[in-house]
């Protein structure tokens, strides 16, 4: 058991710590890099709560995929870190009040459980114990099996803002040469290659 | 006291015991592979190869190290020092992270853990941190545009691999490495009457896909044909032209690690791990990690050959395969996959 502690108190000492050098670095690229650190002890910390799905899809999608995106497109951008800065203090308050109303709604459900223990049993999934079912599979249940049309409707939703974007985005230029590979496979000598035989002080 | 050491100090040295081993056991087979793709690489265009230092060039790579060490390393003076160097460790860390899971042969793992497969799917789609940082941190033209490719070119190449591990786990039905080698030990062929072999593994029942993961393979690791993180034609040497001496070395070991890694991983998903090509009493003798490593350089021998045969790729080619072809075949085959094992009964 004490290590466990020892380990949380570390992820957790780290997940806030580089939490808050993200808002406190200067330069956006290392507000990246440490928001992958918090990324990683978080993932640190649900592998100690053992969901270990959940800390590997953490890795795989918000660090593997989304993180590399924010690099990518911070890297890339002309920031002028002066005029980034100026107008913080002005910011400040609304800043303040978004993170409380986060912080009461986050209270709210996580302590839920905890100021009527009847909403603990109102929970329609139970968990099944560790013991029985690993949480891979037991949140496969939950998924795929009982609420199969909610999780369907979702990736519906997500589909149809993925096509927006791209319908917003696509412009399809004319009078530009592309590159067709059916074509480009389907020619042969026959109809690609004209012999021909020029008379000599002729040309063709 | 003694409960405390028993419970506390005797595991973890257990397991820092066992980890040297692997690295060290690693460290001279990853020497040798690099050795071994130098020597196939002039074979094939009908040269020696190194064959100056020890027998048949074999210290070769150990005469590397010892250069690469001994330079001075040069950090431009632009450089964001603190990134320029964490780079290359990254990288190298995270490559030789991701053997903690591998089983190299029966219950010889040192984290037998329940998503073990995740667990190297995350780590290898970390090691594009090492190249972006690496490049970004070199403040400089060449590496920043070799960064930008190689981060577009190995999430994209992800995206396949993920659906491509996603149907072998359809067929075993769970995301520990050492249960997807022993699901093997039965399959295609023992359901045609015949014994045992290597007819039952999945690279002939998920066929497609194996050519899928090895593709994606090289081009997730930054091989020839799909090397352009780094093609020397068009930008020197991509995310490393500011790198020299031990931060160089450190990143070409990530990458072979990397490699290794890959080749581990096809022979763990594909071709059986340690299961023996045939079940009778003489393979079986044979120790489980001789045909773990055999096959693993069989598929780096692949590896190699690839290298001295394919030209280079041209980037929107790269992106073509990678989007348009083996994204829909992999999701294609997820659902065929899925369909087979409800409608037969198998699942």
């Amino acid at each position: 058991m004490g290590l466990q502690v020892l380990f949380f108190y570390l992820f957790a000492f780290i997940a806030v710590a580089s939490a808050f050098m993200v808002i406190a670095a200067k330069n956006p690229v290392y507000s990246v890099l440490f928001l992958i650190l918090t990324f990683v002890n978080a993932a640190g910390l649900f592998l100690l709560t053992g969901a270990e799905f959940l800390a590997m899809i953490l890795l795989v999608v918000y660090v593997g995929a989304v993180a590399v995106l924010f690099l990518f497109v911070v890297m890339m951008l002309d920031i002028d870190f002066a005029e980034l800065r100026a107008g913080v203090l002005e910011y400040a308050p609304v800043g303040a009040l978004i993170g409380l109303i986060l912080a009461a709604e986050l209270i709210i459900v996580v302590g839920g459980a905890t100021f009527s223990p009847e909403i603990a049993k109102a929970i329609s999934m139970p968990i099944p114990a560790v013991s029985e079912r690993t949480n891979t599979a037991a949140l496969g249940d939950v998924l795929y099996t009982h609420y199969v049309y909610f999780f369907q409707i979702a990736g519906l939703v997500l589909l149809v803002a993925m096509i927006g974007a791209i319908v917003l985005t696509l412009r399809h230029r004319q009078n530009i040469k592309r590159q067709s590979i059916p074509r480009q496979v389907a020619r042969t000598p026959e109809n690609a290659v004209e012999v021909v035989t020029v008379k000599p002080g002729q040309g063709i | 006291m003694d409960a405390f050491i028993s419970s506390y100090v005797w595991p973890t040295a257990i397991i820092i015991g066992q980890s040297l081993l692997l690295l060290v056991a690693l460290l001279v087979f990853i020497a040798y592979i690099l050795l071994a793709d130098r020597k196939i690489w002039a074979a094939v265009q009908l040269r020696r190869g190194p064959n100056v230092v020890g027998p048949w060039g074999l210290f070769q790579s150990f005469a590397d190290l010892l250069k690469f060490v001994f330079k001075e390393p040069v950090i431009p003076a632009g450089a964001n020092k603190t990134i320029f160097l964490l780079a290359p460790l990254v990288s190298v860390t995270l490559a030789l992270a991701a053997w903690a899971v591998i089983p190299l042969n029966a219950g010889w793992v040192i984290a037998n853990i329940n998503v073990g497969i995740l667990f190297v799917f995350a780590i290898s789609s970390l090691e594009v941190y090492g190249i972006i940082m690496g490049g970004w941190a070199s403040n400089s033209k060449y590496p920043f545009l070799g960064a930008l490719r190689s981060a577009a070119q190995m999430v994209s190449y992800e995206v396949s691999i993920g659906f491509v591990i996603v149907t072998v786990l359809l067929c075993v039905g769970s995301l520990n490495l050492t249960d997807i080698v022993n699901a093997q030990s039965d399959g295609l062929g023992t359901m045609l009457g015949l014994p045992a072999s290597f007819l039952d593994w999945h690279w002939l029942s998920l066929f497609p896909m194996f050519i899928v993961f090895f593709i994606s393979a090289l081009a997730e690791t930054n091989r020839p044909p799909f090397d352009l993180p780094e093609a020397e034609s068009e930008l020197v040497a991509g995310f490393m032209v500011e790198y020299g001496s031990t931060p160089y070395m450190m990143f070409m070991l990530g990458e072979y690690a990397a490699i290794c890694l890959m080749c581990a991983l096809t022979t763990i998903l594909f071709m059986g791990g340690w299961l023996p090509p045939v079940d009778i009493w003489l393979l079986n003798w044979v120790p489980g990690i001789v045909w773990f490593v055999l096959k693993a350089s069989f598929v780096f021998f692949m590896f190699a050959m690839v290298k001295a045969f394919v030209p280079r790729y041209r980037y929107d080619q790269l992106m073509r395969l990678g989007w348009k072809v083996f994204l829909p075949l992999s999701l294609a085959m997820v659902v065929i996959v899925a369909f087979v094992l409800k409608l037969m009964g198998w699942a």
